[in-house]
């Protein structure tokens, strides 16, 4: 840190210039950046704080690691689902978290192949938020089942039986859509941080550490033809990536839109959940972003323009679900269908009316607060608001899953669900799950992509253009 | 008639006599039970004998297995090795062994079951049954079409004896005291007993049993009291028919019962009579003749029913109109129709209702328009001045000798009121006059009205016998505690409500080595240890006046009753006496009502679990007897369902908790019996609220002034239906009988069904059958039958009060019910629900594992070994048909269970939906059937489980690829719709809408 160039905080930086504000705070050399970002892991001693904040969150994940026991142990009747709510918090769950996913690689691929030079400092983590985001959303669709040892009769396998998997079902599709997602998102993933392997490989002095990095960066040397192919490599994942965005929740959304099952059966389904997956993916970024460029000093290359960029596609994004809302609404009383306009009072004034009136609340309403200037440049407000906007997207998919199923058709088969606390407890242990890894990957892995972050530097620029001319 | 040897002198094999002998160890292992087994094998280990034949390397026999005529010892002598490999190792093995018929008994074929007629007595009341057989277990009871007097059809309690056969909480052993005794100990006992008691004539015995009908037993008993003309038989049961005795003593000066003839009927008046509810003497006829009389084709001739009844039944549901009222305002109706009717003027006190006049006013033309054709039928539960009025007016109607029938009274012992006797004993008791008391399968401890004080009384008697099923709460008091037998278990008699005789056969041996109370009775006065087996034939042998007895009986067995057994109509009084005239006013406070509950009966089904789960036809509250009250009252006391409340009544007291009626008369609560036993067993402790607490000998079916108190504690109730309105959905399409004969179609006019061939995938093509079924709405009464059929047929686990609160009940069949109208007077329609067995399921196409599938027949069928369990086939559901085992549900471990189980259906495992079948198995058998005579299956040839038990011959299957069947010609009537046909499923159950037939003067 001896280089500290904090001329200007970025908060000034970006209230003079708005939205020009540079991606890099100025100050920075080629070998300030590799430093700062090499010292985060390989030099920078194990704080109180770290160690806290992972034993907190491994204590919730050992929380979900009971609660599966006991699951399987007992069955999926410890939960609170039944005849007619036939799934709970599983698949919110597990929609939850595969939206969240989403903005990783929407970062990483989309914003890389449409040539958004901001993207750079938090690609990175954000995909590995990715990576752990569908880690924890692929637990729920096998714990979820009524007889896990066998969930994997859903992949085509041969066998003995002669028997495929019934192409027909949505959750067959899921199966599918799901585990590219999550191969792709790896393969992308690590294949991004070869260069970066490599440099702490070389940086590192623990013998240890450098023969692990050394496995891991599996003998990059970064010579010109290392670099041409993984630039080759690096933009055809992009490319694999970026449908992916569209596809993966729309497939999803699919499990809901192809049943018959009034408030579900809506063709809106997949433009409103890929956007609300993005909406609850920004949102996450910023709940991690925040605390991170705090706690580890790095507000000159996560600055305030990608705060503002990430809570405008919140801003964007949150609109067109709030659109979906509306739509939802409006169909339900244009379609004429005795059965859609009931789920829609049901909704709005049954047994369960508050979780749509939160939803509306911390999905639509309270994020109004981002067309402020003020708001998006202050973090704190920020993060509060992207809390908010988790909280109101894990309510969207609990509204849609209990609210639809539990007053359906026949009067005599509505019921009521009730989660139980093992609901609660497999719900917070996924997010143990998920920030033991974030705090494991900030740790030991460069959260910064430390060769892309040096092409921000003016120094680089010149050297291209000399290499040009 | 093969079980006719089942219960003979035990098939101990005649083996040689050696040191030790298999023979007496079986003899000495034939008596023990449970923990006693190990001590009597321990106590047989010591002996030398045993212990050469245990370290013998071959058993003495072992030589026998060439000679072919021994084999079969040897195969007992090998099992008898494995059950005793317990006494060397100690680990817990199976005490069975698996060997094959070596000489198959006669028709007994392993996988095909057999049917056998017997009969089940409930109270006096016989019904007729045919149960099915698995090699010798008795799984399935079924409705004897045969049966004059049940026409086939079957109710909640017969339909669940079964399980109560296999009760594993059953008594397992006779004791004394807390100890096991063997069978000769007992008789030893009554041996002394009997010698003591022919000194002095039996002057110190009681013997208290119930209500019997069975003329072999009451013949006995008549021997008995001859043997001991000191001795006294007394007879109690809680729900009886004390009132209506009372009612025919006044009208016609003896004790008659009334027989109704639905078929030629066409006005039906019930005051609180609940014909259509399981329990009541006759239900199963007259509830198939009141569905064929309510046939909306039948156009003008349609019968039309009205309703006077306090507590709400599934039969005031069927009512065309009905008014609710108090119980004690019954009677006060049935006087003002006598006058109205112009018989006697009864009415002269009190404010009567304007309503209620009308009514009456209404109803009295119609039924003066049809004499001879109407029916008046009064409650057991009303009042002896009631039950008088109806005589006089069913008189005054022409009805006596058409549609109402007065025969002699099928109880053996109704002469004296059942609260009298009991009464008497109780003060004989006090006064030390009895010595010995026998009960025989009766628990006076939790069915006595409260004011009598049994206990104390009994607690004076020397010697306490109790003869029963369950170490219950009367049993507990008793020295001897002596294993009693199952009707399933032992032979015997006994009538139909019309008086037709019916004999019980036994299905199996005594499970646990019972007797049944005519052995003892046999016993005690001839010192015979009889079988109830020859008892039964010596008494028909003395009545039996033709030639060959051999083959009467025979054939009796066969058909399970005796050909014109019935009763003869007894001739009454053409103008019966009229119920002393009284000023009814109307008494305010609150009046309590006790009913027979409508899965527990008096008590006596309390450790049933397909019982206690079964939904009350009107509340659908399970496993609990929930304080029923009107809406209004509720309002009024500011009591919401599921309050509990302290009930007060003369200084007696009871918690319960509430469940807000719609239908039940305000300023009245329900309470039925049969909940709060102490000591039932498993299931049935300790659960509900027990009405006996309240009950006293002079109110025993209501009581005034009772006071209600909050006490603040919120009680859950288990109810499978939440909510009883149909929401403007068009679900129970239902018209009046004048819309019905303007639009046939009228079902069709309230949704549009998509035209046909909508779909994206290639139609199915049934080149075979095609199967489907059809639900009339109309004759549907909601007993609940088919419910409670379908779990005994298809192996159903029962999964208590807490998992049907969390909406996991496992009923593949429900019977929806919905009110329609205000809370104060609600139309009712029942709807049973099974899978729907769609052509366009939604369920199909969301399984990814193709765990449920179409079959070449039509059916949706379920493959529960491929089923991972994602529920997503639930989800899609449009009918919430479908059951999710989300716990482990079945009993995997109780060996009694496992043999009540149809072997045709999987026990399923936790983790994997099912649903109805159309009770695929029964398919299954009729194709083998039809293949192996090289034919096809022929219509009425597959009955499904719910469609056999149905007392009303409400559903009906069949082939749709036959024009003929019976299914298709419902279905081709215009009555016939599609549950939510307009999601284009396509279901091939459909239902024949319900239609009224109200008299178009009350109907403004």
């Amino acid at each position: 840190m001896e280089h500290a160039p904090e001329t200007k905080s970025s908060e000034t930086m970006e209230r003079l210039l708005p939205g020009q504000s540079p991606v890099l705070l100025p100050g920075h050399t080629l070998e300030t950046i590799t430093d700062k970002i090499v010292s985060i892991v390989l030099r920078r001693p194990v704080t109180l704080g770290w160690v806290g904040g992972f034993a907190f969150f491994f204590g919730l994940l050992n929380l979900m690691l009971l609660a599966m026991a006991w699951l399987f142990i007992r069955g999926t009747g410890i939960w609170g689902i039944n005849v007619p709510v036939g799934w709970g918090f599983a698949i919110v769950n597990f929609v939850w978290w595969v939206g969240i996913g989403h903005a990783g690689t929407l970062i990483s691929a989309i914003l890389l192949l449409v040539k958004q030079g901001w993207r750079n400092s938090i690609n990175r983590f954000a995909e590995a938020m990715t990576l752990f985001a569908v880690a924890c959303a692929g637990v729920f669709p096998l714990i979820h089942t009524g007889r896990p040892w066998l969930a994997y009769w859903l992949f085509p396998y041969p066998n003995t039986m002669g028997v495929w998997p019934q192409f027909r079902s949505p959750l067959l599709w899921d199966v599918f859509a799901v585990s590219t997602y999550a191969t792709i998102s790896a393969l992308f993933w690590f294949v991004g941080l070869l260069p970066d392997l490599a440099t702490f490989r070389d940086a590192a002095t623990n013998p240890v550490a450098k023969r692990i990095y050394g496995l891991l960066a599996m003998g990059w040397r970064g010579s010109a033809r290392h670099w041409k192919r993984y630039e080759s490599a690096y933009v055809l994942l992009a490319g694999l990536a970026a449908p992916l965005v569209l596809s993966v929740h729309t497939v999803v959304s699919f499990d809901f839109a192809i049943s018959i099952i009034p408030g579900w059966h809506t063709t809106v389904f997949p433009p409103y959940f890929v956007a609300g997956a993005i909406y609850s993916g920004f949102a996450m970024v910023l709940v991690l972003a925040i605390p991170i460029r705090h706690f580890y000093g790095v507000q000159d290359m996560m600055t305030m323009r990608h705060l503002d960029n990430a809570a405008k596609v919140m801003l964007g994004t949150g609109l067109i679900v709030a659109y979906g809302y509306s739509m939802e609404a409006f169909y339900a009383y244009y379609s004429g269908s005795l059965y859609e306009w009931f789920v829609l009072k049901n909704r709005m004034m049954g047994p369960l009316a508050w979780s749509y009136w939160c939803l509306i609340i911390f999905n639509v309403l309270i994020p109004q607060v981002l067309w402020i200037r003020k708001v998006r440049l202050y973090p704190p407000a920020l993060f509060c608001t992207s809390v908010v906007i988790l909280f109101g997207m894990w309510l969207e998919r609990f509204v849609i899953v209990v609210t639809s199923l539990h007053r359906d058709f026949l009067p005599s088969s509505w019921g009521m669900y009730v989660a139980t606390k093992w609901d609660y407890m497999t719900y917070l242990g996924t997010l143990g799950l998920f920030f033991c890894a974030m705090f494991l990957f900030i740790r030991l892995m460069p959260m910064i992509t430390i060769f892309e972050m040096r092409l921000l530097v003016p120094q680089s620029k010149l050297s291209e253009e000399a290499a040009h001319d | 008639m093969d079980n006719a040897q089942k219960t003979g002198n035990g098939d101990v094999c005649p083996s040689k006599k050696g040191k030790l002998e298999l023979a007496e160890v079986r003899e000495k292992l034939s008596e023990a039970r449970g923990p006693r087994y190990w001590r009597t094998l321990d106590e047989l280990a010591q002996t030398p004998e045993f212990e050469e034949m245990l370290h013998r390397e071959f058993p003495r026999h072992a030589s026998e297995w060439t000679d072919t005529s021994s084999r079969r010892d040897f195969m007992k002598i090998m099992g008898a090795s494995l059950a005793l490999a317990g006494l060397s190792a100690c680990t817990k093995q199976p005490l069975e062994a698996i060997v094959p018929y070596v000489k198959q008994p006669n028709n007994m074929v392993p996988g095909k079951p057999l049917f056998y007629a017997t009969a089940m007595p409930l109270g006096a009341y016989g019904t007729g049954l045919l149960v099915e057989s698995h090699e010798g277990r008795p799984t399935k009871i079924e409705g004897n079409p045969q049966h004059p007097s049940s026409l086939g059809g079957t109710d909640v309690f017969t339909q669940a004896s079964v399980l109560g056969m296999y009760d594993p909480d059953r008594m397992q052993a006779n004791s004394y005291i807390g100890e096991t005794r063997s069978w000769p100990d007992v008789l030893n006992t009554l041996r002394g007993v009997a010698r003591a008691a022919k000194t002095n004539g039996g002057a110190g015995i009681r013997v208290l049993s119930g209500a019997t009908s069975s003329p072999s037993f009451a013949a006995q008993m008549q021997d008995f009291l001859k043997v001991y003309p000191g001795a006294k038989w007394y007879q109690w049961e809680a729900v009886n028919r004390d009132t209506l005795y009372a009612g025919m003593q006044i009208a016609f000066g003896q004790t008659v019962e009334p027989v109704y003839d639905f078929s030629k009927a066409r006005i039906v008046l019930s005051l609180d009579g609940d014909f259509l509810s399981s329990g009541f003497p006759g239900f199963h006829k007259y509830a198939r003749q009141f569905a064929q009389r309510r046939r909306p084709e039948l156009k003008e001739e349609m019968l039309r029913f009205y309703a006077v009844e306090s507590s709400p039944t599934n039969t005031s549901a069927k009512a065309d109109h009905r008014i609710h009222v108090k119980a004690s305002e019954v009677e006060g109706f049935a006087r003002a129709l006598t006058s109205e009717l112009g018989i006697v003027q009864h009415w002269y006190g009190g404010e009567f209702h304007p309503e209620h006049k009308r009514f009456a006013s209404a109803l009295a033309k119609d039924l003066l328009k049809h004499k001879g054709e109407v029916i008046v039928i009064a409650g057991d539960a009303q009042t002896p001045a009631t039950h008088a009025l109806v005589a006089s007016i069913n008189a005054a109607l022409g009805a006596v000798g058409k549609t109402v029938n007065y025969i002699e009274p099928i109880d053996a012992n109704a002469g004296v009121p059942k609260v009298e006797q009991l009464k008497q004993l109780v003060a004989e008791m006090k006064s030390d006059k009895v010595e010995m008391l026998l009960l025989l399968d009766v628990n006076p401890l939790y069915d006595a009205p409260s004011d009598v004080d049994f206990l104390g009384a009994m607690n004076r008697v020397p010697l306490r016998i109790n003869l029963g099923l369950y170490n219950d709460e009367t049993a507990k008091y008793c020295h001897w505690q002596l294993n009693g037998t199952h009707y399933l278990e032992q032979w015997g008699d006994t009538r139909s409500f019309d008086g037709t005789v019916s004999f019980i056969q036994p299905l199996i041996a005594p499970l646990y080595n019972g007797h049944s109370a005519s052995e003892l009775i046999e016993f005690l006065t001839n010192q015979d240890e009889a079988t109830s087996y020859a008892l039964t034939q010596r008494y028909w042998k003395t009545k039996y006046s033709g030639s060959d007895f051999g083959a009467w009986w025979n054939r009796s067995l066969h058909d399970g009753f005796v050909m014109n057994s019935a009763a003869p109509v007894k001739t009454v009084s053409a103008s019966p006496a009229q119920p002393p005239l009284q000023k009814m006013d109307t008494p305010g406070g609150i009046e309590i009502i006790f009913r027979r509950d409508a899965t527990t009966y008096d008590g006596r089904f309390a450790n049933n679990g397909w019982l206690q789960e079964t939904p009350k036809p009107m509340t659908q509250v399970c496993w609990d007897n929930p304080l029923l009250m009107s809406v209004n009252t509720g309002k009024k006391l500011g009591i919401k369902t599921e309050d509990e409340v302290l009930v007060q009544l003369n200084g007696r007291q009871v918690k319960a908790a509430v469940w807000l009626t719609p239908g039940h008369p305000d300023d009245a609560v329900t309470l039925t019996l049969g909940y709060g036993r102490e000591q039932a067993g498993r299931v049935g402790t300790g659960i509900g609220f027990n009405a006996y607490k309240l009950r006293t000998s002079d109110a025993m079916t209501f009581a005034g002034g009772v006071k209600l108190t909050k006490t603040g504690v919120h009680f859950g109730l288990a109810s499978p239906q939440g909510h009883q309105s149909m929401e403007g959905r068009a679900i129970v399409r239902a018209a009046t009988l004048e819309e019905f004969i303007k639009t046939p179609g009228f079902a069709h006019e309230m949704v549009e069904a998509p035209a046909e061939g909508l779909t994206m995938y290639k139609p199915y093509e049934y080149k075979d059958h095609k199967w489907g079924m059809a639900i009339d709405l109309n004759s549907c009464i909601g007993c609940k039958t088919c419910t409670v059929a379908c779990q005994s047929e298809n192996n159903i686990a029962v999964v208590g009060k807490e998992q049907v609160k969390r909406g996991r009940h496992m009923n593949w069949l429900r019977v929806d019910n919905y009110h329609e109208g205000t809370p104060d007077n609600p139309n009712t329609y029942f709807q049973p629900v099974p899978c729907q067995q769609c052509e366009n399921a939604p369920c199909e196409i969301v399984c990814p594992v193709g765990a449920t599938a179409h079959s070449s027949e039509g059916l949706n069928d379920m493959v529960y070994n491929r089923c991972v369990g994602t529920r997503y086939c639930s989800n899609n559901c449009p009918y919430k048909v479908r059951r999710f085992n989300f716990l482990l549900f079945s009993d995997f471990d109780t060996p009694q269970l496992k043999l009540q189980r149809n072997p045709d259906v999987s026990v399923r495992s936790r983790g994997v939906m099912e649903k109805c079948t159309y009770c695929v198995q029964r398919i299954t058998h009729a194709r083998i059937n039809a293949e192996e005579q090289n034919r096809k299956v022929r219509d009425g040839e597959v009955l499904t489980a719910c469609q056999q038990a149905c007392p009303a011959d409400a559903i009906v299957f069949g082939d749709l690829n036959d024009p003929e069947s019976r299914v298709s010609k419902l279905k081709s009537m215009q009555r016939n719709y599609g549950l939510l046909e307009d999601l284009n499923t396509r279901p091939r159950t459909t239902y024949m809408a319900a239609v009224r037939n109200p008299n178009p003067e009350l109907e403004s």
